[in-house]
C-alpha cells in the first residue's frame, strides 16, 4: 500500500460536480429556503474522511467554483468554505469518533459559521433582507448529514479512495 | 489558512470595487454553463412529459382558447399599427426624435439564482448572441429587470423586485416620474421619493420612464397597489406590484433598443 499514490480522485472530483449540480437545481417557491447547502455538506465529508487529501485549498477552490456559478462576489464562498474546512480539519479526529447524530450537530455549527461568514460579507458589498429563514439552510443540512454519510462512505468503499 | 484568507479578501475587493475580473468571469462561464443547463434538465423533462402525455382534450382546449387569444391580439395589433404610424407623424411635427420599433430575440429562462435574497433569473442567451451589460429583460406583460453579467452563452439578469435594483418609471396616467425600487419579494416595488402632494392612487399603471437611458421608455413596469400618506413621514409611502410574471415566466424578451435621433436633412 505504502507504495500506492492517492487514487480516486475522480470520484472526488464528480461528487463536487454532482452538489454543484444539485445546488443549482431549481426549486418550488416555496422550498426555496430549504436548500441544503450540498456543496459544504460533500466538502466537510472528504475532509473529515480524507483529511490529508481534501483540505484548505480544496475548500477555497470549490468556494471558487460555487462564486462562478451562482454569481456573487469572488471570493466570497471561497473564503467561508476555506474556514469551514479549516475547522474540519482541525476537528476531524474528534467527528469521526462521533456518532452520526452528534456529527450532524457539529455539521450544523459549520455549515451555520460559514453560512454567517457569506451573510455578513454580502451585507458589506450589498445590502440583504434581514430574515430568520437565512439559517434554514443550516438546519436542513444538519438533517441530511447522516443519510450524506451513509451514501458518500459507501461510495468512497466502492471506489477505494484513498 | 491565512494566505487563502488574505487571497479572497483581496478578490472580493477587487471584484466588487472594480472591473478587472470581468474577463475572468467571462471565461469561467465556460466551466458553469454546463451545470447551469444540466440544473434545468428535471425541469424539461417533466415539461416534455407533460406536453407528450397530457390528454387529446386538453390540448384542444388550449388550442382553442390560444386562437381565440392570437385573434384577439391580432385585432389589437391591428389598431396599434393605425395608432402607431399615426404617432411618428405627430412627433415628427413636433420635431422629436422618432420612435424606432426595438428590435426584440426571445431567450429561454434556464436558471434562477439559488439564494432566495438575490432576485436573478439566468438567461440562454450571452455574448455570442449579442447580449450585452444593461441590456433590458422584459416578458409578456412587462419589464422584468436587466442584464447584469454576459458569459459566451448564458448571461445573468437582475430581476426589478430585487433589493438592490431601481428603475425611472412614469405614472401612466399624468406622468408623474418616480423611482422603483424592488421591494426584496417579487411581487413588490417601492416608489420611492414620491412627495406627499403627488398624484398617484391606488391602480395607477407604472410605465417606464425611458430616463437614465437603461431601459425604454413605455414598457408596463408595475400597478400601484398601496398609498399611504403617513403625516409623520417626509414622503407618501407607494407600493407597487410588477406587471411581469417574475416567478412564472419561461421565455423573456430581450430588447435591442436601437434610438435614432432624427437629422435635420431628414426634415428638410
Amino acid at each position: 500500500m505504502s507504495n500506492q499514490g492517492p487514487t480516486g480522485t475522480w470520484v472526488i472530483v464528480f461528487s463536487f460536480c454532482v452538489a454543484y449540480f444539485l445546488a443549482l437545481l431549481p426549486f418550488p417557491h416555496w422550498a426555496e429556503w430549504g436548500r441544503p447547502e450540498w456543496v459544504a455538506l460533500v466538502l466537510l465529508y472528504w475532509v473529515i474522511a480524507l483529511p490529508h487529501r481534501v483540505g484548505v485549498m480544496t475548500g477555497w477552490m470549490v468556494g471558487l467554483g460555487v462564486d462562478v456559478m451562482e454569481g456573487s462576489v469572488l471570493g466570497l464562498n471561497a473564503l467561508s468554505l476555506a474556514v469551514m474546512a479549516y475547522l474540519a480539519i482541525l476537528l476531524h479526529r474528534r467527528l469521526r469518533v462521533f456518532p452520526a447524530w452528534q456529527q450532524a450537530l457539529a455539521v450544523l455549527v459549520l455549515v451555520g459559521l460559514s453560512q454567517l461568514m457569506v451573510r455578513v460579507i454580502s451585507n458589506l458589498v450589498g445590502g440583504m433582507p434581514s430574515t430568520m429563514w437565512y439559517w434554514v439552510p443550516s438546519i436542513v443540512s444538519a438533517f441530511l448529514w447522516p443519510w450524506l454519510l451513509v451514501i458518500l462512505r459507501f461510495i468512497r468503499r466502492r471506489f477505494v479512495v484513498t | 489558512m491565512v494566505v487563502v484568507a488574505v487571497l479572497s479578501l483581496g478578490l472580493m475587493f477587487v471584484d466588487h470595487r472594480t472591473q478587472y475580473l470581468s474577463p475572468v468571469r467571462y471565461y469561467a462561464a465556460y466551466l458553469a454553463t454546463p451545470f447551469q443547463y444540466a440544473a434545468n434538465v428535471p425541469a424539461d423533462v417533466s415539461a416534455w412529459v407533460y406536453d407528450t402525455f397530457s390528454s387529446r382534450e386538453s390540448l384542444l382546449t388550449e388550442n382553442a382558447k390560444l386562437q381565440a387569444r392570437a385573434v384577439l391580439l391580432q385585432r389589437r395589433v391591428q389598431k396599434l399599427a393605425a395608432l402607431s404610424a399615426e404617432n411618428i407623424r405627430l412627433r415628427e411635427l413636433l420635431n422629436s426624435s422618432s420612435l424606432v420599433n426595438d428590435n426584440v430575440t426571445v431567450a429561454e429562462i434556464i436558471g434562477v439564482a439559488p439564494d432566495p435574497f438575490r432576485h436573478e433569473i439566468i438567461i440562454n442567451k450571452g455574448a455570442k448572441n449579442g447580449v450585452f451589460m444593461g441590456l433590458p429583460v422584459l416578458d409578456a406583460q412587462g419589464l422584468m429587470g436587466q442584464v447584469i453579467e454576459v458569459g459566451p452563452f448564458v448571461s445573468r439578469a437582475l430581476l426589478i423586485s430585487d433589493s438592490s435594483h431601481a428603475i425611472p418609471v412614469q405614472i401612466n396616467r399624468n406622468g408623474v416620474r418616480a423611482i422603483a425600487v424592488g421591494g426584496g419579494s417579487l411581487d413588490l416595488l417601492v416608489l420611492t421619493h414620491v412627495p406627499d402632494t403627488a398624484d398617484v392612487v391606488e391602480g395607477d399603471i407604472l410605465v417606464s420612464s425611458g430616463l437614465g437611458l437603461r431601459f425604454p421608455r413605455g414598457y408596463p413596469v408595475g400597478v400601484v397597489t398601496r398609498v399611504q400618506h403617513d403625516p409623520g413621514e417626509s414622503f407618501a409611502i407607494v407600493e407597487a406590484k410588477p406587471s411581469a410574471h417574475l416567478d412564472r415566466s419561461r421565455h423573456v424578451l430581450l430588447v435591442f433598443k436601437e434610438q435614432k435621433q432624427l437629422d435635420w436633412d431628414d426634415l428638410n
